[in-house]
Order: C-alpha cells, then sequence, then structure tokens
C-alpha cells in the first residue's frame, strides 16, 4: 500500500453518526491537499438499521469506490460483521475489544442473507458465531487487528471534562476516526478544523471532541502505527477546491443558473436538494449595490407541495410568468409527473425536472442505486411531443447541468429532464472550484412590453408559425402579449382547434424544436469523448458509471488494455451521427449501465442501428466499481466471458 | 398592487372581456351566466386584462378562460390550483383566478382544494356546481348526494355528496361565498369580493346543467314546482344570506366566543339544502395571513423582486446570483 492511496470505511447504525465520522475524516483529509470520493450506503430507515461510508483518498482526484478496504473503522458489532471480509489482507480493523463476543444470532439487524452464509463459513473454520470469529476469519487473511477500548476514552473525559456519559459517548466516532488518522500518522492539526466544520459553532462540543481526538490519536499512532504500512501525508496544492455532495452541486447549480422557484415532495434522494436550496433561499447578488451589497437581495421561492402533481404544475405555472421554474424528484414521484410533462410539451413552457433515479420499479430499493428510469424519462406521458433529456456523470457535471438544463428549457421552450442518480446524488467528491465567469444564462426567446407592442398583423400569437419552431415567449402579466394555454390542440394564439391542417403545422413546429435544439446546443455538452481514439475497446455509458470507468480506464492501462470512452451527456436528442462515427471505428463495444436490460445501448441502437457488442450491467441497488468495471472488461477483452451481457452483482 | 388600475373612470368595457373564440356550452347552459358575471366584474373592477390570468381544469366549465380576454391557461384535468399557484407566487402582481367543475375540483382535483386552503395564497377559485360530469355525458359527481338519480345514471347514486362549503372551512379558505349563476348581479358582486380578498377565496356557484341534471334545474332552483297558492308566483328555493341575521366576517378584534358562534352559523347555513338553499358570503376571515406574506417575512425583497421578474443574468448572460458565501461553507483548500 503506497502512499496516499486508502480505501477507508467507516459503518454503524443509522442515527449513530456514520456520516458525521466520515466527514469528519474526509475534510481532515481534504484540508491536507488530499483528494477524496466517499460512497454512502443506507436504509429506507430513521434509527437502527446498518449505513456506511466509504471514503478514498489519494493525491491525484478520485470519483469511484473500489470493492476492497484498506482500514475499516468500527464502532459497533455489525460494522465488523457485515465488512470483514472486505478488508484487503494487509489491511486492518479498529474494534471495539468490549464488543468481541457479540453473537451474530442477537442483531436482529442483520438480513438472513448475512448471516446464514456466514455462520457457515465460520462452523466450517471452527470459529465462534460471535463478532470475535469474524475478526479472526480476517485476521487469518492477513488482516491487522486494532482493538480500540472507546469506553476508557470516554471514562476519562467523562472525569476529566467533568461531562455527563451520554455526551462523551457522543464523542465515540470522533474517537475512531481520531485512532485511524494516528495509524495513518496523519498531522493531527487537520482533525481540528473538520470538527469545526462538522460542529459548526458549538465551542463546548468541539473542545470535547478535540480533547477525545488527541488520546485517540495518540493510541493509534503509538500502538499500531508501526504495524500499518499505508500513510497518509499532507500535500501542497494551489487549486481552490470544494468538498461536497451531488444534491449540493445541483442545488449550487440551479442558483447560479438563475432558478427562483423550486416545488418538490418529500422523496428520497432528491429532497436533500430541496432542503439545501431553502436553508440556502437568500444570498448577495454581484454588484447589486454600489453602497455596500446587501446579503439578502437574490433568493429563490422554495414551495414544499401536497404531491408531485402539484410540484410539476406549480413550478409550470411559475415558469409561465417567466420564472427560472424547476422541480425535483425521483421515479416514483416522476411517474406522477407524467400528465404535467406532457402538458408542458404541449403548451412549449420551460421548465425543468431533476430526476434523481433510485432502484424501482414501485418503491423498489428506495435508498439504494440504478438507472433503471432512462426509458421512462424519455417517454413518460401520452401523445409526442419534443422533450430534452440530458445525464450528468460526476459531480462537476452535475453543476453544469443544473445550468444548461435551465437554458435548453427556455431557449427549446419544453421541459428538461435532468437525469441524476443516488449514486451521484449521495456520494461526495473534492472538485475545483466552480468557475461562474464562465457560465452564460441563455433565456431563448422572450418578448417585452415594447416588443410586444410593436407587433403588426393583428398583433402577439404564442404559438406563431416559425421556422425554427421556437415562438418567441410572452410572459403572463405582459400588456400585449395575452395568449391562451391549453392541452388541446390549439392555433397560433392558443385556442382549441381540431382542424387536422392545423394539427400537422403543430405538430411539426413543435417537434423542430429537436432539430433546432440538436443543432445549436455544442459538441462538449452532448457528450464526452475519453482515451485514444484507437484503443480496441470502446465503453459505452451515461451518468454517475463516469467515474468507476474513468479510474478503471487507467488500472486497465496499466495492465496493457488501451480502452476509449463515449459517454453520452444529451440523451435526448441524441447525438446520433457522432455516435455512429465513433462506434463504426471501435473494435470492441462494450455497453455499461446500471440496469437491467441496457436501456441505454437500446437507445443507441434505435438511433444509430449499432447493437454494442458486449453489455455490463448491474441492478443489485449498489453503484458499479472501479474493479467490478477493470475485471469484467478484462474478462470480455480475453474472452473468459461468452455471454453478450455480465451481470454484475458486488456489493454490501 | 395587486392590480393595475386605470387612470380614467372607465377605460376597460365589458366587451373588452370578450374574445371571439367559438362557445360550444350547451344553450341554456349556466356557465353563461358565470361566464358574464367574470366579465362585468373585471370590468367593474377595472382590471387591465393583461394583469389577470384565469386558470382552469378540464370539463364543459373550464372551457372559460377561451371565451375571456385576459392571459387564459386551461389546464389539466384536477389541477387548475396548483398551476394558479405557481404563476400568482411567481408574479404576486397578477390577479389570479382558478376556475372549474365540480367533478374537476372536488374529485380529481381534490387534494389540491385542501391544500391549497393551508396556504391561503391570493387568489379566486370560482367553482362550477351542478352535480354532474357534462362532458363525458352525465355521471354524478362529488357533489351529487346520495340516492339521487340524474337523467344519465343507470342507478340511482351510490355515493353521498361532499359539502363544498364546509371542506373549504376545513381545508382553510378564508373566503367562501355561494351563488347562482342566474342571478348574475348577486354573483358578479361575490366574485368581486372574492377578488378583493386577500387571501384564497373560494366560490361555490349552483349552476344548473340543462343537459345531464335534470333533478336541480332552473326551475328547481327557482320553485318552478312550488307556487304560491294565493299569488300563483313560483317560491324559489335559492335566497340570500341576510346581513342582519348572518355576519361572515371575521376580523382581528372577534373574540373566540364570537368566532365559535359564527362558525356554529357557517355550518348550519352551509348544511342547509332542498326546500331552502342559502347563497351569499358564508366567511370572510381577515386573520390569517396570505402566503405571500408568509414568503416576504424569509426573503425580504419578495414583491420587490419576485421569482418571474427578477434579473438573473447581466447583458452578457453571466450569472447576477454571488455565490462566494455558498461555495466558502464547503471549501476546503
Amino acid at each position: 500500500m503506497p502512499l496516499n492511496q486508502l480505501s477507508w470505511m467507516t459503518g454503524g447504525a443509522q442515527g449513530s453518526g456514520v456520516d458525521s465520522a466520515a466527514n469528519i475524516f474526509a475534510k481532515a483529509c481534504t484540508y491536507g491537499g488530499l483528494h477524496v470520493y466517499g460512497k454512502r450506503e443506507y436504509y429506507s430507515n430513521i434509527i437502527g438499521e446498518h449505513s456506511y461510508f466509504q471514503v478514498r483518498v489519494a493525491e491525484t482526484t478520485v470519483r469511484s469506490h473500489v470493492d476492497t478496504v484498506d482500514l475499516l473503522v468500527t464502532f459497533d458489532a455489525e460494522t465488523v460483521i457485515r465488512h470483514g471480509h472486505e478488508v484487503a489482507s494487509g489491511g486492518a480493523i479498529i474494534f471495539d475489544p468490549a464488543l468481541r463476543d457479540t453473537p451474530i444470532n442477537k442483531l436482529n439487524t442483520l438480513e438472513p442473507q448475512v448471516t446464514k452464509p456466514l455462520l457457515e463459513k465460520l462452523r466450517r473454520e471452527e470459529l465462534p458465531a460471535t463478532m470475535a470469529g469474524v475478526l479472526k476469519m480476517a485476521e487469518r487473511r492477513g488482516v491487522k487487528m486494532f482493538p480500540a477500548a472507546y469506553d476508557d476514552f470516554v471514562n476519562a473525559l467523562i472525569q476529566e471534562l467533568n461531562v455527563d456519559s451520554s455526551r462523551a459517548k457522543k464523542t465515540l466516532n470522533t474517537l475512531s476516526v481520531a485512532v485511524s488518522l494516528g495509524i495513518l500518522e496523519y498531522d493531527f492539526d487537520m482533525l481540528g478544523p473538520a470538527l469545526e466544520a462538522q460542529f459548526k459553532g458549538k465551542t463546548k462540543v468541539i473542545a470535547m471532541n478535540i480533547k477525545a481526538a488527541e488520546k485517540a490519536y495518540n493510541l493509534g499512532r503509538s500502538q499500531f502505527a508501526a504495524q500499518f504500512p499505508c500513510k497518509l501525508r499532507k500535500v501542497k496544492t494551489a487549486e481552490r477546491r470544494l468538498y461536497l455532495t451531488g444534491y449540493q452541486a445541483i442545488a449550487l447549480g440551479k442558483l447560479a443558473g438563475g432558478c427562483t422557484f423550486q416545488t418538490y415532495y418529500p422523496i428520497t434522494p432528491a429532497s436533500d436538494e430541496s432542503v439545501y436550496l431553502e436553508s440556502h433561499e437568500v444570498f448577495p447578488l454581484r454588484n447589486d449595490d454600489e453602497n455596500g451589497r446587501d446579503p439578502e437581495t437574490g433568493s429563490i421561492v422554495v414551495v414544499q407541495t401536497e404531491d408531485e402533481i402539484a410540484a410539476l404544475t406549480m413550478a409550470i405555472g411559475a415558469a409561465l410568468a417567466g420564472a427560472r421554474a424547476t422541480t425535483a424528484t425521483s421515479g416514483p414521484g416522476f411517474c406522477l409527473m407524467a400528465e404535467g410533462t406532457g402538458w408542458a410539451g404541449m403548451n412549449e413552457v420551460p421548465v425543468v425536472i431533476t430526476l434523481y433515479t433510485r432502484g424501482g420499479p414501485a418503491t423498489g430499493l428506495p435508498t439504494r442505486h440504478e438507472q433503471g428510469d432512462l426509458r421512462f424519462a424519455l417517454h413518460a406521458a401520452h401523445g409526442e411531443f419534443p422533450r430534452l433529456v440530458l445525464a450528468s456523470g460526476d459531480i462537476d457535471e452535475a453543476f453544469h447541468d443544473a445550468v444548461h438544463a435551465f437554458n435548453y428549457a427556455e431557449q427549446y421552450q419544453t421541459p428538461v429532464v435532468h437525469l441524476v442518480d443516488k449514486a451521484l446524488a449521495n456520494s461526495t467528491q473534492t472538485v475545483a472550484m466552480f468557475d461562474l465567469d464562465k457560465l452564460r444564462l441563455k433565456r431563448g426567446k422572450i418578448l417585452s412590453e415594447a416588443e410586444l407592442a410593436s407587433l403588426q398583423n393583428g398583433g402577439y400569437k404564442r404559438f406563431a408559425f416559425v421556422e425554427d419552431g421556437v415562438s418567441p415567449r410572452s410572459l403572463l402579466g405582459s400588456k400585449h402579449g395575452i395568449f391562451w394555454n391549453t392541452g388541446d390542440e390549439h392555433d397560433e394564439i392558443g385556442h382549441i382547434t381540431e382542424d387536422p391542417t392545423n394539427r400537422v403545422m403543430m405538430m411539426d413546429k413543435r417537434m423542430r424544436k429537436l432539430e433546432t435544439a440538436a443543432g445549436e446546443i455544442p459538441q462538449r455538452e452532448k457528450f464526452n469523448f475519453f482515451g485514444d481514439p484507437n484503443a480496441p475497446v470502446t465503453i459505452v455509458s451515461w451518468g454517475s458509471t463516469k467515474g468507476a470507468i474513468l479510474d478503471a480506464m487507467k488500472v486497465l492501462q496499466d495492465e496493457g488494455i488501451a480502452v476509449n470512452f463515449l459517454q453520452a451527456r444529451l440523451i435526448h436528442p441524441l447525438p446520433a451521427d457522432e455516435f455512429a462515427d465513433i462506434l463504426r471505428r471501435a473494435k470492441t463495444t462494450i455497453g455499461v449501465e446500471m440496469n437491467f436490460l441496457a436501456q441505454f445501448a437500446g437507445v443507441v441502437r434505435e438511433h444509430t442501428g449499432i447493437a454494442l457488442q458486449h453489455l455490463i450491467v448491474k441492478y443489485n441497488g449498489r453503484p458499479i466499481s472501479r474493479d467490478e468495471i477493470v475485471e469484467s472488461v478484462k474478462n470480455i477483452v480475453t474472452k473468459k466471458t461468452t455471454s453478450r451481457k455480465v451481470v454484475l452483482t458486488y456489493g454490501v | 398592487m395587486a392590480f393595475e388600475l386605470a387612470t380614467s373612470p372607465v377605460q376597460y368595457k365589458p366587451a373588452d372581456y370578450k374574445t371571439e373564440a367559438h362557445n360550444d356550452w350547451c344553450p341554456g347552459c349556466g356557465d353563461f351566466g358565470i361566464l358574464s358575471s367574470v366579465q362585468l366584474t373585471l370590468a367593474d373592477m377595472q382590471i387591465a386584462p393583461h394583469r389577470v390570468v384565469i386558470f382552469s381544469g378540464i370539463g364543459c366549465s373550464s372551457k372559460i378562460p377561451h371565451f375571456v380576454n385576459t392571459y387564459g391557461i386551461h389546464t389539466l384535468h384536477g389541477r387548475s390550483l396548483p398551476f394558479a399557484v405557481g404563476a400568482k407566487l411567481a408574479n404576486p402582481d397578477l390577479t389570479v383566478i382558478a376556475a372549474g367543475g365540480d367533478g374537476d375540483g372536488l374529485g380529481i382535483g381534490v387534494g389540491h382544494f385542501v391544500s391549497a386552503g393551508r396556504r391561503n395564497v391570493d387568489f379566486t377559485y370560482i367553482l362550477f356546481n351542478n352535480g354532474v360530469y357534462g362532458l363525458t355525458k352525465g355521471q354524478a359527481s362529488p357533489t351529487l348526494r346520495l340516492g339521487v338519480k340524474t337523467k344519465s345514471l343507470p342507478q340511482p347514486n351510490i355515493n353521498d355528496g361532499v359539502n363544498p362549503l364546509l371542506l373549504a372551512l376545513a381545508a382553510g379558505f378564508t373566503f367562501i361565498a355561494r351563488g347562482y349563476s342566474y342571478d348574475v348581479k348577486h354573483l358578479r358582486e361575490l366574485i368581486r369580493l372574492g377578488i378583493e380578498h386577500k387571501g384564497s377565496a373560494y366560490i361555490d356557484v349552483l349552476q344548473p346543467c340543462p343537459t345531464y341534471n335534470d333533478i336541480n334545474t332552473k326551475d328547481w332552483y327557482g320553485g318552478d314546482d312550488r307556487k304560491d297558492p294565493q299569488t300563483g308566483k313560483a317560491l324559489p328555493r335559492v335566497y340570500k344570506l341576510n346581513q342582519n341575521d348572518y355576519d361572515p366576517m371575521i376580523g382581528p378584534n372577534t373574540n373566540d366566543a364570537e368566532i365559535q358562534t359564527k362558525l356554529g352559523h357557517f355550518i348550519e347555513k352551509a348544511m342547509e339544502w332542498g326546500e331552502r338553499v342559502p347563497v351569499g358570503v358564508f366567511l370572510k376571515n381577515d386573520t390569517v395571513p396570505s402566503y405571500d406574506l408568509r414568503i416576504a417575512e424569509r426573503i425580504k425583497n419578495y414583491f420587490d423582486a419576485a421569482p418571474a421578474r427578477r434579473t438573473i443574468a447581466d447583458a452578457e448572460g453571466k450569472p447576477m446570483a454571488d455565490l462566494a458565501g455558498f461555495f466558502e461553507e464547503v471549501r476546503v483548500t
């Protein structure tokens, strides 16, 4: 294990501070100039079920998780039992020795699918059916054992700081993190700011945690560090860097993109974004006041609606009035938005739907990852109307696509679905500071009252037949701009008509906007192409698999397998000609996506006539890791895999 | 300013609120009375046509936006309220009216009806209440009472009817009234009061469907079946709530005991049906802050820079938002 290369994991019961622990660790790393990528897994539950957080650390950008853990940091028995087998030989487990004898059978949050094979294995190895048995099994594989008697630390805190035991016990996460930082011989001073960031303003809590951390850090450093080869060291960087979660990036992108109206109905994993926006509803504007800036002149109105039907239709109402309006939801909510999406398409309303996909169908796997809604995003609602669908591959793209989505919506006056997914929404990453100066907001054709007043030939026509299909908009309340909307087919001013000639002209006009969009949207916003164009293997994918694929390409390159990667960002209208060009030149093509049907491979075939030769899919609710891509691509290249479709199944 | 007042006393005539769109309502439909009431009210109030937006759902009555020369948004079945609320919150200067039938608003859309009451957004909802789904050939609507068999029902109604006035009260509407589509003079007064009310106004309009509701007909409301034996004149069922014995006002000075009494009267009158059917203002509660005021508590310049009227980019298209402070929260190096 080299310097500054680490896969770290912590876990525990939901509500016990797993997220805090992981964020404290990750932030401590980032403050020292290191890059991190964090993956969060949790149950659809408030308190008690197992959640865990894997953090990868490196000196260069990290984009994905891996299937092995170097340092497993635990403060409960279940985390050892669930993840003990993931720790690499040469890795280590930090655990509470007081929990050694915890019987596996007594942990009612462990599913029989986990305990049955595990108990069987322990029996075969003649080990006790307890946490100690699991530890021993790992030890036999060469995993180091680092016991940390948390009770001793807690008792010391109670005595030294005179705090009650329930408060002192709340430092458990910090203790485990500090032990791990000691083992890694990382600069202790990085922990202080991480704790301050986590416990904002709670000076007493921060002081207590720092006190607790010191002792735990020293234990790690003095007792265990010598046995653990992997170390973390601060590195210098001049880069201005952010450490944030996917949903935060999208929310910030919406604010940068001039969104002033967001609706939502609570749903996992989409509502984090809306809650973030509501807690950041006012902000300053650039150069907004010569007498000193008012910190509250910019704002967004966030409305929690009664359901997703209201969420979308309310956003449409706001969009008609002229606001950049949006809603955020996930699969079940988007089902309820189907009719509204069609109405917005029929009435050419610019509205953005941020769709966070998760395991489906029905309630599916509400807190787990999947990309199973691609076809639904492309086809939701009856009838035919233009829509744009874009998919972000990582946090940086998610921020920028949030801006693009509003531009497209207003430029082409139609609903835009911004597809992101659970893995992207909940993972954390270090990224370079976003540059707002480079962003441009394009509002499309909106007529001012003066322009409306100057119109000849009977005045304003909302749905005027124009060549590019995009008729200039008037906003509700504008003088001389009165129009009508209806879900019925309509004439140029918006009144109902069932006339067959008008129908054809109106359908053609609406659908023409897709051609206009395809012609105007720059190629860099449509797709990315990574790697050597002449590489013998071409991976085709979309969405959050991007990180695992890019990280895997490096590993494969080191092993002598050159791979290039076509990442779709604009799913609809798909840049079919460009895709066909690339795919015709490719020697071996592999589609990678997180669903059963390989939906995007089907879309590619539909639009290019080209069937990808191999498919790698995964639908167990856990995102694809770098390691899985490496292994499955190798198996395809070496012809070890003979079936066209490879189904990945790893995950805890 | 909630609406733009004309400079001269009469700038807009009723004709200015009319369109040339073909009206395909059945002859004698109660909808016509509501349509003229809306047009006359807007002229009465001299609200510039472009300041008004009429939202509707789906059904015969929901075609009304096409016949009024204001912004007209004919939405989805049952969804007029969230559309209307979205527009009003994005631009609080608009005069927002929602209109639609009882099936639309109290069947498929009833969830939005209840939720709208919780918000008290400043808009006026006019419900065309005729007891049937006209456009789909006369099925029972949510206001048709149990056991009633209107013309095209194969069996008497197996569901009971919801009482829209009581539901509006429970939901939190702060202005609740009922009108009769054949009394335009009275109805236009109710609509004016509804628009003037700062908050969510619900106006239930008894609107006979001449084609499918052969029970609650114009003659039935007018009492044609029960003539005064002496004068030979019909004894109308519809009567107006009398200001002298029914006071709908709840203001800052109304005490709890008075509120109890008023709500008791409300329920009593809202449930009166059959021999006598009251119309008029049932409730006007001025003590509940409207939603825009609640927003303005948090977003101080909400009225000056509402979501639809913000400058979001400079001339070059660069974002106006300065997010440096938010980036600082997540900046690590």
